[in-house]
């Protein structure tokens, strides 16, 4: 027997050992690392007597196959009579090809409305929050906020009241000292003492904002990097954001809780074709 | 005699004989690279395997539940049925952490190996005619591929892959006039669904392993019935195929192969976590990930939305989202060019030939330079969807890196690509194989104790032409056939027809 026949011989035994491992570690309650070496050796060895087996032991000169050459010209020819004249056949009911392709688009047509049933329209769906005039910031515990909740310079997440935990209507209420501020025209009554709130979708690809750097005023999306000026209305300073978070315009209520004045400036989450 | 019975039986019944005979004498080609695609195929074998263990435990739902399994720190949390059964298969079901990063490593070796293998087509120009349909059927198998890929690490319902559904989606939103439409119809309303989850399961679990399978399938029958090419060498023509035949020794040697991958992701699943899901925590749409990275065959998806400029423009009144360049317009073309490439090499070089034959990459200086630069271009993109990462690793800020990367994305695949075709034209003009056989020259030493070099003289060179890899062989005169130690099987097919032949 020579040198690779016993190598070989000894990868299979190695297997089987590592397989009778293998069983003992499953029946013993198993282990993640163990099952994993264990089904590598197994396996591995297996592989490796094989490809020894074939490499080595059968080693022997190349063998070599002829290639099907194209077919002459006569028999390209004789298949094209063929189809032609089998086209030719059909093509001479030429009222019934035209019916048969007006009933196969027709068909194609009808088969195209069962996809319809697979979502909603998206009516003005994009368009809107749950966010309405009077509703109450709350925190995702449920807690309603005063204007003098935050610590200036802190961020809170928040949600209409009633919706905690949705997805288009998340929002970040910032407090910051009202002199700083540089908002676009027609926001000045949106921010009482110093509160701001914006949503929390980025503009970019829908992701939540959740990076407050006070330092710089800025929020900050983790997936792409887009940072939101706080100050000015929370328009896009850098990273790939094109449109500035919107704005929820801010009250409060007879209780001094904070409330909403109404739905976002404007669409949240990322753009889409006919995004007003 | 059993063996006789039963090959009688088949024949009788499906007349068999001549087609096994036939392809038990088919010839594969022994060369290293063609184990890329084989590698590919056997990751399948492996995912479907071990995928069909994981769908036995995997509930497709995101109806939430209080987490109360072996894992302490999420204890009392509400998770989705998804997320919780994913840690139970991790946690609970015994060899299921197991089966569950082989699976997802053997998907990550998948995409690497078809990735590789798609190179090695594209360098080789094993594309050109008669191939270029299967080509095409490759492309779509790498498409097909990256959404499995996709779909399936977004099912855990863990943060990071609820994430990484929200950019998929806002994606597909961003398409002009439809988007709102398709998005709303794959996702069945605004994101995040309930749906989603479902729907998700029966595209990654049903539709695209059977598509893969089917695409698969005509892959190999036309690899089969097309033969593989073979690199040029003494022996090897247009009109034969050199190496080993597949019964017994190329048998052996490709389930070795089978087996020595399946023991290769085992130990990766095995000693090397991946996609840790209870370190992430369930999905939750207000909660933020940093830093975020996708499997890597998403990467360069990523790195071209964060690489994309800030720049949304408005034409006719409407918007043109700023997701739908680097998003979909910027992969789509990719593929669009690349599955064209057989046809658009064709019509700039007038070839129509066939060609069973492969180049060296040196042999195409021009193709191997679109190609580095595509891989480049690629690469570009993939790190920069680390940028936050690199940002962090060499202290600089994240626009800055951005800046680099930007730059790199069209100073890298022209410079690269630039490199490549010099290199190439020299190569192949020289040629000289930088590590077979470097330039000879003849070191003499003078009457006076100094030294001269002087370049070995062309009739001596001579000695050394004949090696495989030489040039002499790319005409395939009379005298090139049969001249290596190969030997013609015992039941040669080639049919006399003198109309049918090879381009000598």
């Amino acid at each position: 027997m020579n040198r690779a026949a016993r190598l070989a011989g000894l990868f299979l035994v190695l297997s089987m050992v590592a397989s009778l491992g293998l069983a003992a570690v499953y029946i013993a309650g198993g282990q993640p690392q163990a099952e994993g070496a264990l089904l590598a050796v197994s396996l591995g060895s297996i592989g490796a007597a094989l490809i020894l087996w074939g490499k080595r032991i059968l080693a022997g000169p190349n063998d070599v196959e002829p290639r099907e050459p194209p077919s002459p010209p006569a028999e390209v020819e004789r298949a094209e009579e063929a189809v032609e004249e089998g086209a030719e056949r059909i093509a001479r009911r030429r009222f019934l090809v035209r019916l048969l392709g007006a009933a196969g688009g027709a068909l194609g047509v009808a088969l195209v409305f069962p996809i319809r049933s697979l979502g909603p329209s998206p009516g003005d769906t994009l368009l809107v929050t749950q966010w309405k005039r009077g509703a109450r910031l709350v925190t995702d515990t449920g807690e309603p906020l005063l204007a003098t909740s935050l610590e200036s310079g802190s961020i809170v997440t928040v949600f209409p009241e009633g919706f905690i935990g949705s997805a288009d209507s998340q929002a970040v209420l910032v407090r910051v000292d009202a002199a700083n501020l540089d908002l676009p025209a027609g926001r000045d009554s949106w921010t009482p003492e110093g509160n701001l709130c914006y949503s929390k979708v980025c503009t970019h690809a829908g992701c939540p904002v959740g990076l407050y750097v006070q330092t710089e005023h800025a929020l900050r999306c983790p997936c792409h990097q887009s940072t939101f000026d706080v100050y000015t209305g929370a328009q896009p300073i850098s990273g790939p954001a094109a449109r500035p978070l919107p704005q929820l315009p801010l009250e409060v209520d007879a209780d001094g809780y904070l409330v909403a004045g109404g739905d976002f400036s404007g669409p949240v989450g990322p753009s889409f074709w006919n995004m007003p | 005699m059993i063996v006789r019975n039963v090959i009688e039986g088949l024949d009788e019944r499906l007349h068999a004989a001549s087609f096994a005979r036939r392809s038990l004498r088919k010839v594969f080609p022994d060369h290293w690279a063609f184990m890329l695609g084989e590698i590919a195929m056997y990751c399948f074998l492996i995912l479907v395997l071990t995928g069909t263990f994981l769908t036995f435990f995997y509930v497709a739902s995101a109806e939430q539940t209080t987490y109360r399994g072996p894992y302490t720190p999420l204890h009392g949390q509400q998770v989705s049925a998804a997320y919780n059964s994913v840690m139970r298969i991790s946690f609970e079901v015994r060899a299921g952490l197991v089966m569950r990063q082989i699976h997802h490593w053997a998907a990550v070796v998948f995409v690497g190996a078809i990735a590789l293998h798609a190179i090695r087509v594209f360098f080789t120009g094993a594309f050109r005619k008669p191939r270029d349909i299967n080509w095409l059927l490759g492309i779509s198998l790498v498409v097909l591929a990256i959404f499995a890929g996709f779909t399936g690490y977004s099912l855990p319902d863990d943060l990071l892959s609820g994430t990484g559904l929200r950019i998929a989606y806002s994606a597909v939103l961003s398409i002009p006039i439809a988007g709102p439409w398709i998005a709303y119809l794959i996702f069945g309303g605004e994101f995040p669904t309930h749906a989603m989850l479902s729907r998700l399961f029966v595209f990654h679990v049903f539709l695209l392993p059977a598509l893969i399978a089917g695409v698969l399938g005509a892959h190999l029958a036309l690899i089969w019935h097309q033969k593989h090419t073979q690199f040029k060498g003494p022996g090897r023509t247009e009109g034969n195929v050199v190496g080993s035949s597949l019964w017994p020794r190329y048998t052996l040697k490709s389930v070795g192969l089978l087996f020595a991958i399946a023991g290769v992701l085992s130990m990766l699943g095995g000693l090397f976590q991946i996609n840790p899901v209870w370190f992430y925590g369930p999905f939750d749409p207000t909660t933020p990930t940093s830093p975020a990275q996708p499997d890597w065959y998403v990467g360069w998806l990523e790195g071209s939305l964060r690489l994309a400029p800030s720049f949304e423009p408005h034409i006719f009144g409407w918007r043109l989202p700023e997701l739908f360049i680097p998003g979909v317009v910027v992969p789509g073309l990719f593929f669009t060019v690349l599955a064209a490439w057989p046809f658009i090499e064709g019509r700039l070089t007038h070839d129509t030939q066939l060609h069973n034959l492969l180049d060296r990459p040196r042999d195409n200086p021009m193709r191997s330079a679109v190609g580095a630069a595509g891989v480049t271009f690629i690469g570009v993109l993939t790190l920069a969807g680390s940028n936050d990462l690199l940002a962090y690793l060499f202290q600089v800020s994240v626009e800055g890196m951005n800046a680099v990367m930007r730059v790199l994305l069209v100073v890298g695949p022209i410079g690269i690509g630039w490199v490549t075709y010099v290199m190439c034209r020299e190569l192949r003009d020289r040629e000289f194989h930088p590590v077979r056989h470097p330039e000879r020259v003849a070191l003499r030493r003078t009457a006076e104790g100094g030294f001269v070099t002087a370049p070995v003289e062309e009739a001596s060179r001579d000695a050394f032409a004949h090696h495989p890899d030489d040039r002499d062989h790319d005409h395939h005169g009379a005298d090139d056939q049969q001249r290596g130690p190969e030997h013609q099987p015992a039941g040669k097919d080639g049919d006399a027809d003198p109309e049918r032949q090879w381009p000598g």
